[in-house]
């Protein structure tokens, strides 16, 4: 690995983000990522935050027209409240602020805990939970479905909506929409390394996969033999079409989990392009890339969202952040 | 009666059993979650142990209510809100009297383990924390050395069980036959209590 040493793996990568992006005020010792040029009066902040190791996710995606902030963790460990809180203070205008919180257990505890504390504080909060990974069943029996790759969509959808200037309520509820219009599957072709054990966090032999990873290594439906990249694409897109039926077109996230190369990456996508015309679904807009990723993990995503015209405008208006960047 | 340098001894204990089990800790973590539990705790209790030292506060309430403050500044994850709250709502229940009986503890940590299970609606059996915590906090009334063969019971029987709650739960039913991460880090909390009698 690429380190020091495991223990300041997250400040010596925040030293290094800051670094590079003058325009972020990158508070290593608090470990709060915020644009330099926040709060803009009158606009809601949105912030997000969760364990590290999914780079660029989601400090990468501090800037203008999506996160006003961010809040990194120890390496899949999500932030303690105290970090939110100290992000909530330093974006919001007046205007309030959005809770950006991907579906797991420690990840809604400590922001739950940072809603209150912040509100205590005079902070108006709203929060929005991602959960779209169809991989895992909603039921009374799990910790619910789990927030990966749809967390780019609502992030830059709401983030989009908060820069226009809408009030709270409004960015709240589109950022609900665009949860609960998008859906994800993951696969993973090998483990992940994280740096406090040094070595893969699950053993998942060379010639096997596992189909419906979580972006921690989390085991999914089930593991088979290695299979084509068209097999898996076959395999990705049906199981989001079971649990979502788009009715106009969607936006496609081909999303890499760390690992694989773009090459392999876009050629997996012209695989799920086939299969979605296959299915009859059109799609408005496509990106490929590593976005939301878990460390070393070699693999990849689909995420579909299904569009309806004000979502795709919001996803269109201009984004300038370290990862993602149009129209500015 | 069990006076504020019982309660830090009991912290201090804490650290020691979290230092000597965390490569522990990871792998039963890595197994059903993401191999992160050791490092958490080991990072909470580090700092608990430094607060205590610095801030020196005088009744057991103010102990566990600080080491509960701090486990949620520090640790993160879900282990940290989980923790810190089990610690807090323990001291809270204390009061502010300079010294608890054995009986006292035990009532004050069934409501710690009450909001435990609250803020992360699970009951006994989902393969949780609780499934130490519960049966120790039952043993607690009878001696120390009961509540800590209670927890260590808890935690191994949390093998066969199916996950339900947290990350583990993802498994589903490949989460039977591992011993639960949170249980065994709650039995080591136990266990500290006991050595802390001794």
């Amino acid at each position: 690995m690429l380190i020091n040493v495991a223990e300041t793996v997250v400040a010596d990568a925040l030293r290094g983000m800051a670094a590079a992006h003058p325009e972020l005020t990158v508070d290593v010792e608090n470990r709060v990522i915020v644009r330099r040029d926040a709060p803009f009066a009158g606009k809601v902040g949105l912030v997000s935050g969760g364990g590290s190791g999914h780079e660029p996710l989601h400090g990468g995606f501090v800037g203008r027209g999506m996160l006003a902030a961010a809040c990194p963790g120890e390496v899949f460990t999500s932030p303690v409240p105290d970090q939110m809180v100290r992000a909530a203070a330093a974006v919001d205008s007046g205007a309030g602020v959005l809770f950006v919180v991907k579906n797991y257990t420690g990840d809604v505890l400590n922001f739950d805990m940072a809603v209150e504390l912040a509100e205590d504080e005079g902070v108006q909060i709203a929060k929005v939970l991602v959960d779209d990974d169809v991989a895992v069943t909603d039921s009374l029996y799990t910790a619910g479905r789990r927030g990966t790759g749809a967390t780019l969509f609502v992030e830059k959808i709401a983030g989009a909506a908060a820069e226009e200037g809408a009030p709270l309520e409004r960015v709240e509820a589109i950022a609900r929409r665009v949860n609960a219009s998008s859906r994800s599957f993951g696969v993973a072709l090998s483990a992940c390394t994280t740096p406090a054990k040094g070595g893969p966090t699950f053993d998942l032999p060379p010639g096997e996969l596992e189909l419906g990873v979580g972006i921690h290594g989390e085991p999914g439906r089930e593991r088979r033999a290695m299979m084509t990249s068209r097999e898996i694409a076959d395999f990705a897109v049906d199981a989001v079409l079971e649990d979502l039926e788009p009715t106009s077109p969607v936006l496609l996230l081909v999303n890499g989990m760390g690992a694989t190369p773009l090459l392999e990456l876009y050629g997996f996508n012209a695989e799920v392009h086939r299969v979605l015309a296959e299915r009859r679904v059109p799609v408005a807009r496509t990106l490929v890339g590593n976005y939301v990723t878990s460390l070393d993990m070699a693999g990849c995503s689909v995420t579909l969202c299904q569009a309806d015209e004000e979502l795709l405008r919001l996803w269109d208006a201009p984004v300038n952040t370290p990862a993602l960047r149009w129209g500015c | 009666m069990l006076d504020a340098a019982f309660f830090r001894r009991w912290m201090t204990a804490t650290a020691s059993a979290v230092d000597r089990e965390a490569a522990r800790l990871t792998d039963l973590d890595s197994a059903i979650g993401d191999a992160d539990h050791g490092a958490n705790l080991q990072r909470g209790f580090t700092a608990v142990t430094a607060v205590l030292e610095n801030e020196a506060p005088d009744t057991p309430g103010a102990v566990l209510a600080l080491a509960g403050r701090q486990l949620i500044s520090t640790v993160g994850g879900a282990s940290g809100p989980l923790y810190g709250t089990l610690l807090r709502r323990t001291g809270k229940a204390l009061g502010d009297r300079a010294e608890v009986s054995r009986e006292e503890l035990a009532t004050a940590l069934g409501e710690g383990a009450a909001a435990v299970a609250q803020l992360g609606g699970a009951v006994a059996g989902d393969k949780t924390m609780l499934d130490a915590l519960l049966p120790a906090v039952e043993a607690l009334g009878e001696s120390f050395a009961a509540a800590g063969a209670a927890a260590e019971a808890g935690a191994l029987a949390t093998v066969p069980l199916q996950a339900r709650k947290g990350r583990a739960s993802y498994l589903g039913e490949r989460s039977i036959g591992h011993q639960d991460p949170g249980a065994t880090s709650s039995a080591l909390l136990i266990g500290a209590l006991q050595e802390a009698a001794a």
